[in-house]
């Protein structure tokens, strides 16, 4: 199997729901491109998305049902749903990071933002912390504009320099995939096409998950594109096809602008 | 790590639970032999440490049988029982303490003798039971109607300053105004008492006559302390109202006054009824503004600028000289303050949340 | 005839403020005059037995710092746990609702509480007991101020620091207490400027003394039971005395919830976007 991510059967309820939000779906993210998925609101596609770090588990008694399997550097492929421990769980997170809708800078420094996660995988030494924040920032094109202000508190930052920030936090750790939640929604037009730029870049070396309500966003950034509609996967396929040929009458209908 | 934060922090909050546990079972232990003692009666006796004699009644029955307290009392050093008048009474009835000989209370207790009457040269003084009769009702009565008159004074003026906050004053003397409000609730009720002490006690009293000390005055203090609570607090509901709620009605031509009556206060009664009832709560467990003006004296007030006293004052007051079945008792007031104010809190919880 | 009573609502409306206003500021003044006439270097280095007020300042300070030092700690984890471990469980509501009961409770009631726990055992009021009281007083305000503050935390902030592989813990210590942290710093100052001009508790539990006194389980001076004392004294010097204290009271409460006013004004600036 050639996919970094393989997603089988896969359903999920939210604790107390009695009818699941996400019904038996299967969708593979392959190696090194940019899936998008689209949808209206309310379709799954964020909670599809925050399934694949598992980030529900911050609010015990969801259930997940199927697999979802994720594929490890020897080519073995292990099901983040079986993950249990804590320390499993960490290293899930470290491989597949996430950046959110809304910028998330920590309340620290801009330095200590982009460090604080790499000091949690037990990087000690000051100079290689160092080394690995300015190519992190210099990755998201950050490093020009920040290097005289490391020290600053990153809410100082404006809203598409935080954002750029947390994917450099994100690609700090090296992780193996990236899910964007929504990436620009909260940003004006200039910061998004910068934010968009770069995660075309940022395919080569990583394998790319962006959730979006931006179709134009998806058209322009993904190699895959999935619909999904009320909790159900309709059609997946690549950008091309779904934008231009879409076999499905509901995917034709949401591109077109008729729903949603 | 971990797990060691997380059970610290668990025990922590459980600790609220214990204190809260902790304090109404010391309340009711303590209180515990007045309660047995005098059981519900005690809400509605007016007498505190009178002693009563009873006459071929067992001693372990319960005294405060309308059938005992028919018996001579006479009163007890500290407390100068003098009459009591009915509750109801307290506000309207105008007659000059001495006259009114009598006591009855509106739970139909038979008429007493005045106890300046009936107590020595009894017959039977070999069988007679001394016991000494405690009942709240006088500290009662005085902290409902001091809360009353307070409520009855601040609520229209707080309501008045945060409709003029929010709604017409202007930035510049709304922003200040209200941070002078706001640092107001701060002050300590004591410094509201020093105040009432010796300046609003004497204003008043030279306004509506009577003493320095009295229910007026103490629920007048109460209402001053408590408007600048009840006025931030109805501000900030009063302006949650949404601006396109008020533009859209005065774009049919609404005046400020109609705005007001028809959309703001409607819009933001739970959160304002919310916090008269808080304001409530505070003005009824006060006990430091009140306990130099309210005269601290275990007596009905006829008229409203007659002194008495309140539950905060007697615990306040007489805590320190007590010792057994008076101690109990001041324990039983304490406890059904606490309850009291438990229920008060729940109510306007219930307002505050429905709110949202 | 709608414009009338338009004009007349909105008439009395700002007569009111003004007549609360009025009353508020007589208080004020009042104060002021009366509290500055007494106001001398002398009061500041002699205890009460010597008419000077160094042992109440110290004693008052001492039980409001003792009872913030034990009550700070426990309140802020027991907010930490309502908001990041309990959340919207049953037990973290019911919690966050004895809370609020503990809260309002009248003051004095609290005083007798800890009067049957630890002066009658000990048999006369001491320091302890009076450090108890505040401590039961400030627990609730601190653990609802932590809770409301850490409540409004974004969310994402949590979740960013989950997916970059942070433990629960490692998230609250390094980022959401920080994120939070001027809020609960304010929160932290109002809830000891609350307690430092507490009375009712303190009357029967730490009383006062007119001597200095630095043992705990003895007798412990209070300015705010002194205030209550020294007021209705023949003695026009003492009197004075307790206003000076008063004075000295309502300023330190009053510049203590001016600097949480400032520090919350700071925050706005660093709000996330």
């Amino acid at each position: 199997m050639k996919n970094k991510m393989e997603i089988k059967n896969f359903s999920f309820t939210y604790k107390g729901a009695k009818a699941p939000s996400l019904n038996q779906i299967s969708l593979p993210i392959q190696t090194n491109k940019v899936t998008a998925i689209i949808g209206p609101s309310g379709c799954g596609k964020s909670t599809l998305l925050r399934s694949m770090n598992r980030i529900h588990d911050l609010y015990p008694g969801n259930q997940y049902d199927g697999e979802i399997l994720l594929q490890d550097k020897d080519g073995k492929h292990q099901n983040i749903l079986a993950i249990k421990k804590e320390n499993e769980f960490i290293r899930l997170r470290q491989k597949v990071g996430m950046v959110f809708q809304k910028p998330t800078p920590f309340p620290m420094s801009i330095v200590d933002n982009i460090a604080y996660g790499l000091r949690l995988t037990g990087l000690k030494n000051k100079r290689k912390l160092h080394e690995q924040v300015e190519k992190s920032l210099r990755d998201v094109a950050l490093w020009e504009e920040v290097k005289d202000r490391l020290n600053d508190d990153a809410r100082g930052l404006s809203g598409g320099q935080q954002q750029r920030l947390c994917i450099a936090r994100v690609i700090a750790l090296k992780p193996e995939v990236i899910l964007f939640d929504e990436p620009t929604s909260a940003l004006d037009p200039l910061s998004t096409l910068a934010i968009e730029e770069m995660i075309s870049e940022l395919k080569q070396n990583y394998t790319i998950t962006v959730v979006t309500h931006n179709m134009q966003q998806a058209s322009r950034i993904s190699d895959y594109t999935a619909f999904m509609y009320l909790g159900d996967l309709i059609e997946f396929d690549d950008t091309e096809t779904i934008f231009i040929r879409p076999s499905e009458k509901q995917t034709e209908d949401y591109i077109t602008g008729r729903f949603g | 790590m971990e797990k060691v934060f997380k059970t610290f922090a668990q025990l922590s909050a459980s600790f609220v639970f214990v204190v809260l546990v902790a304090t109404v079972a010391v309340l009711y232990i303590t209180a515990k032999p007045a309660i047995e003692e005098f059981g519900a009666h005690f809400i509605i006796e007016p007498r505190w440490g009178v002693d009563v004699i009873q006459k071929n009644i067992p001693a372990n029955a319960p005294p405060t049988t309308s059938t005992s307290t028919r018996d001579s009392i006479k009163p007890a050093s500290s407390a100068p029982v003098v009459n009591t008048g009915v509750a109801d009474e307290a506000l309207d009835d105008g007659d000059d303490m001495s006259i009114d000989d009598e006591f009855d209370t509106d739970e139909s207790i038979p008429t007493d003798d005045d106890m300046d009457t009936g107590q020595s040269g009894l017959p039977g003084s070999a069988d007679r039971n001394i016991k000494t009769i405690y009942g709240g009702a006088v500290p009662i009565v005085g902290t409902i109607f001091s809360t009353l008159i307070a409520m009855l004074f601040s609520i229209p003026v707080s309501m008045g300053i945060a409709v003029f906050l929010s709604e017409i004053a202007s930035q510049q003397i709304a922003r200040p105004i209200g941070i002078a409000i706001e640092l107001l609730a701060a002050i300590p009720s004591i410094i509201y008492g020093m105040w009432a002490l010796f300046y609003f006690g004497p204003f008043i009293a030279s306004v509506f006559g009577g003493h320095s000390v009295s229910l007026l005055i103490a629920g007048l203090v109460l209402a001053v302390m408590v408007i600048p609570f009840m006025t931030a607090l109805s501000r900030d509901a009063i302006n949650t109202t949404p601006n396109v709620l008020k533009e859209s009605a005065y774009a049919m031509g609404a005046t400020k006054f109609e705005v007001l009556k028809d959309i703001i206060f409607p819009y933001a009664k739970a959160g304002i009824i919310g916090s008269i009832i808080v304001s409530l709560g505070r003005a009824m467990g006060e006990t430091m503004a009140v306990a130099f003006v309210i005269g601290g004296i275990f007596q009905f007030a006829h008229k409203v600028t007659d002194a008495t006293t309140s539950i905060p004052v007697v615990l306040a007051n007489n805590f320190s000289e007590s010792s057994g079945m008076s101690m109990h008792a001041l324990f039983y007031l304490s406890l059904i303050l606490f309850i009291v104010s438990f229920i008060t809190i729940f109510f306007a919880k219930y307002f505050l949340m429905s709110k949202r | 005839m709608r414009l009338v009573i338009n004009k007349i609502a909105l008439l009395l409306s700002s007569l009111t403020a003004i007549l609360g206003l009025l009353f508020l500021g007589w208080i004020l003044v009042t104060l002021i005059l009366k509290g500055s006439t007494a106001l001398t270097p002398y009061i500041f280095t002699h205890d009460l037995v010597n008419n000077g007020i160094r042992n109440l300042l110290w004693g008052q300070f001492v039980l409001a710092g003792l009872a913030s030092v034990i009550g700070i700690p426990v309140g802020l984890l027991a907010g930490i746990y309502l908001q990041e471990y309990g959340n919207h469980t049953r037990y973290a509501n019911f919690i966050r609702d004895l809370s609020d009961v503990m809260m309002s409770a009248p003051s004095i009631v609290i005083g007798t509480f800890i009067y049957a726990i630890i002066v009658i055992p000990a048999g006369h009021t001491n320091g302890w007991a009076g450090v108890a009281a505040l401590f039961v007083m400030m627990l609730p305000i601190v653990v609802r101020t932590t809770d409301h503050m850490l409540g409004l935390v974004p969310t994402e902030l949590r979740e960013a620091g989950i997916a970059i592989g942070a433990t629960k813990y490692h998230v609250i210590i390094h980022i959401i207490l920080k994120a939070a942290k001027v809020g609960i710093m304010t929160g932290l100052i109002l809830a000891f400027a609350r307690i430092v001009g507490e009375t009712a508790p303190l009357l029967y539990t730490s009383g006062s003394t007119i001597y200095m006194e630095t043992d705990l389980s003895q007798t412990y001076p209070s300015m705010t039971v002194s205030i209550y004392n020294l007021a209705t004294m023949p003695d026009e010097k003492l009197v004075a005395l307790a206003w000076a204290a008063a004075l000295i009271l309502t300023l330190t409460v009053l510049a203590l919830n001016l600097l949480g006013r400032f520090l919350i004004k700071d925050k706005k600036i660093k709000a996330y976007k």
